[in-house]
């Protein structure tokens, strides 16, 4: 019978099926950072468990860490009970022999941008971690999912997951972005079409020309955001591109059996003919710049359009909240701040693309403040051979150290009350960035753009 | 075995949709590396009217009137009622911990996000999904300040007149872990032989993954 990638990936890591109907799924890659496990391992503790097979296990903190001082590693974090969460992962990691890229090595950075990086995930795995992005490496064709910390002890104790099989949802994606649209804006559109609601309970798998026409890091920021309309997991079968990513990194295999593994991640695609149980079309063509409004990512608009009128008691509030009204432009917004950075758009890629844009430009006397944080200490070097970093301070960006920073602000890189912020990250929820903070999501290129210009602005004829 | 019945229990009505697990704790509250002590800040940035901060004395802090946690009338809830998609966001288990932590025993909505749903019955919170007309039943029932009994066992929402208001469905292992408080990780680890050999088999096929 033929499959999808997720039946195929989902057999390859199927232990057993037990007699409630739950399976227990066999896991490869087990990511972890500092918010989510200290509960975890307190519950080994506790229980007098080990982890099942150590290697399996790789860790770095990158939620509270700061993005200023990193020179000072651990004493470069003000906030105590920051501190203990980074020093307490430290502690388990070392207790049970976890390799970790820990605040002081030059690898440490946004959990779901050093995995891939690394080669820590690769095509074929189960990943998980403690955290609702890890969809991100899905982009690799690797089955991911982000979990709670209850199942992040579990993974520890036994390797596997307990879990039901998802529906199968293929977003079929014709045709290829055009100038100034990025998949940022496509994974938006989707969310917006959707709805947040919209995937839950199905694995999504992202196919058609503009996807196969994508390299991996425009893919991540794709699946990245297939949490956003309600899909623990998203995908991309595996293809030549994913092919020439993976090679060479760190983790990844070698001599035989890279051979071995080309052989096996060949086949990790959906067959002519499987069965999705729902599929969802988009023309790339036809797609633009995404800005989002409102409080949820499914409140997106065209930089073309205007802010809707409200259809719900949740769309009053969130115009009530954002301080918009019916009508306003993209253009009308004015902005306080512009955050370049987080696990949806902090890689090379993403820098050079904002880099490009912002270049002999600089940043309106209006935004008072607007920050690049690099995925990761690697992506950050590499920016810096190239130049970007200077990039970006010469138009009046600050340039940071790797962590999650501004996309949630557990470290002190928040927003104001009322300050509006251009961000390339992945969730407008209330008070995320910030108490009373007023998110924006986009991409990379617009927030650029519209730091320049003090408010958004339709990249598209900026660009190209 | 727990007789999970919630008897006579008063609602609290959260008319609103797509409520994140950012609202539900926010991410101050996270750098805690304890289970216990979130219920204070249970939805914290609608509860009060400043912005809090861990180890704060909440009793001090002044209280937003108008939202609904903090109306007289639903005072002791021991039931949320919610609108579509409740939970969505962040995989955080502290949404969890704070819902508990706060007296919550039971969480009923149109819809969950899955993440959300999943590590409800981890920590034995029952969440019930129910179709909207049941939903606008309760809110009604809950704007008249009338209580419900919610039955596990029997899968069904009663009236206060013991009157059946909708059943309801729920998978028979969730149902186990909530009636039972089972250690999900001893039932798994009865099954480490076959783990085991699994992992041998895949160490021959795919040793890349053991590095």
């Amino acid at each position: 019978m033929p499959r999808t990638l997720y039946d195929k990936l989902w057999d390859l890591h199927e232990v057993t099926q037990r007699e409630d109907g739950t399976y227990l799924l066999y896991i490869d890659r087990h990511l972890i950072h500092e918010v989510t496990s200290p509960q975890a391992f307190e519950g080994l503790r506790v229980a007098g468990r080990k982890p099942w097979r150590t290697s399996s296990n790789k860790a770095t903190p990158d939620h509270n860490i700061p993005t200023t001082d990193r020179q000072l590693g651990l004493k470069g974090i003000k906030d105590e009970v920051s501190k203990l969460q980074v020093t307490t992962l430290d502690d388990n990691c070392k207790e049970h022999g976890i390799e970790q890229f820990d605040i002081e090595d030059e690898r440490q950075g946004i959990v779901h941008v050093v995995g891939p990086e690394q080669g820590i995930t690769l095509p074929g795995m189960t990943v998980v971690c403690g955290d609702s992005h890890t969809s991100t490496h899905g982009a690799l064709g690797s089955l991911a999912m982000g979990i709670g910390t209850s199942e992040v002890e579990h993974v520890l104790a036994t390797q596997c997951l307990v879990a039901t099989k998802q529906k199968n949802m293929n977003v079929q994606i014709s045709n290829v972005l055009p100038k100034g649209v990025y998949s940022k804006d496509l994974t938006m559109s989707v969310i917006g079409k959707i709805g947040t609601a919209g995937a839950t309970g199905y694995a999504i798998e992202y196919s058609g020309k503009a996807i196969e026409s994508m390299s991996i890091e425009a893919r991540m920021t794709v699946c990245n955001m297939a949490i956003e309309a309600g899909a623990r997991a998203g995908m991309v079968a595996f293809d030549e591109i994913t092919l020439d990513y993976v090679k060479g990194k760190p983790y990844a295999p070698s001599g035989t059996q890279w051979d071995n593994a080309i052989d096996l991640w060949k086949d990790l695609k959906t067959d002519l003919g499987a069965h999705f149980d729902k599929t969802i079309k988009f023309d790339a063509s036809k797609l633009k710049p995404q800005v989002s409004w409102g409080t949820s990512p499914e409140m997106v608009i065209d930089i073309d359009s205007v802010v809707p009128e409200p259809k719900s008691n949740s769309e009053s509030n969130a115009l009530d909240y954002m301080g918009l009204k019916t009508g306003m432009k993209p253009e009308d917004i004015k902005l306080d701040q512009v955050f370049i950075g987080s696990c949806t758009n902090s890689r090379l890629e993403d820098l050079r693309i904002a880099a490009e844009i912002v270049k002999g430009s600089k940043v309106s006397k209006s935004v008072k403040r607007a920050i690049v944080v690099p995925g990761s200490g690697l992506v950050s070097k590499a920016a810096i051979e190239e130049g970007l970093d200077q990039v970006f301070m010469d138009a009046g960006f600050e340039w940071r150290a790797p962590g999650c920073s501004m996309c949630l602000g557990m470290n002190p890189d928040q927003l104001d009350e009322g300050d509006h912020c251009a961000s390339t990250s992945n969730r407008n929820f209330e008070g995320r960035q910030g108490y009373k903070g007023r998110t924006h999501l986009v991409s990379p290129a617009t927030a650029a753009a519209s730091a320049i210009a003090g408010n958004f602005v339709d990249v598209r004829g900026i660009v190209g | 075995m727990n007789e999970y019945t919630i008897h006579s229990a008063k609602m609290v009505p959260l008319d609103r949709s797509n409520i994140d697990t950012d609202q539900i704790i926010p991410k101050q509250f996270l750098k805690s590396i304890k289970k216990t002590g979130f219920g204070p800040n249970l939805f914290d940035s609608w509860r009060y009217l400043d912005s809090g901060y861990p180890g704060q004395d909440n009793s001090k802090r002044q209280i937003n009137p108008e939202f609904v946690l903090n109306d007289k009338r639903y005072e002791e809830s021991e039931i949320l009622i919610s609108k579509a998609n409740f939970g969505c966001g962040s995989s955080r288990e502290h949404a969890v911990w704070a819902i508990q932590d706060y007296g919550i025993k039971c969480v009923i909505a149109e819809s969950f996000a899955d993440i959300f749903y999943n590590n409800c019955f981890k920590n034995g919170l029952l969440a019930i999904a129910l179709p909207k007309d049941s939903m606008e039943e309760l809110f009604r029932i809950s704007e008249e300040g009338k209580n419900i009994h919610v039955d596990l066992i029997n899968q069904v929402i009663l009236d206060s007149a013991e009157s059946v208001i909708v059943k309801f469905d729920i998978d028979n292992f969730r149902k186990t872990c909530v009636l039972e408080g089972l250690d999900e990780i001893g039932i798994s680890l009865k099954d480490s032989e076959l783990i085991k050999s699994f992992e041998k088999n895949k160490k021959e096929v795919t040793p890349w993954i053991f590095k």
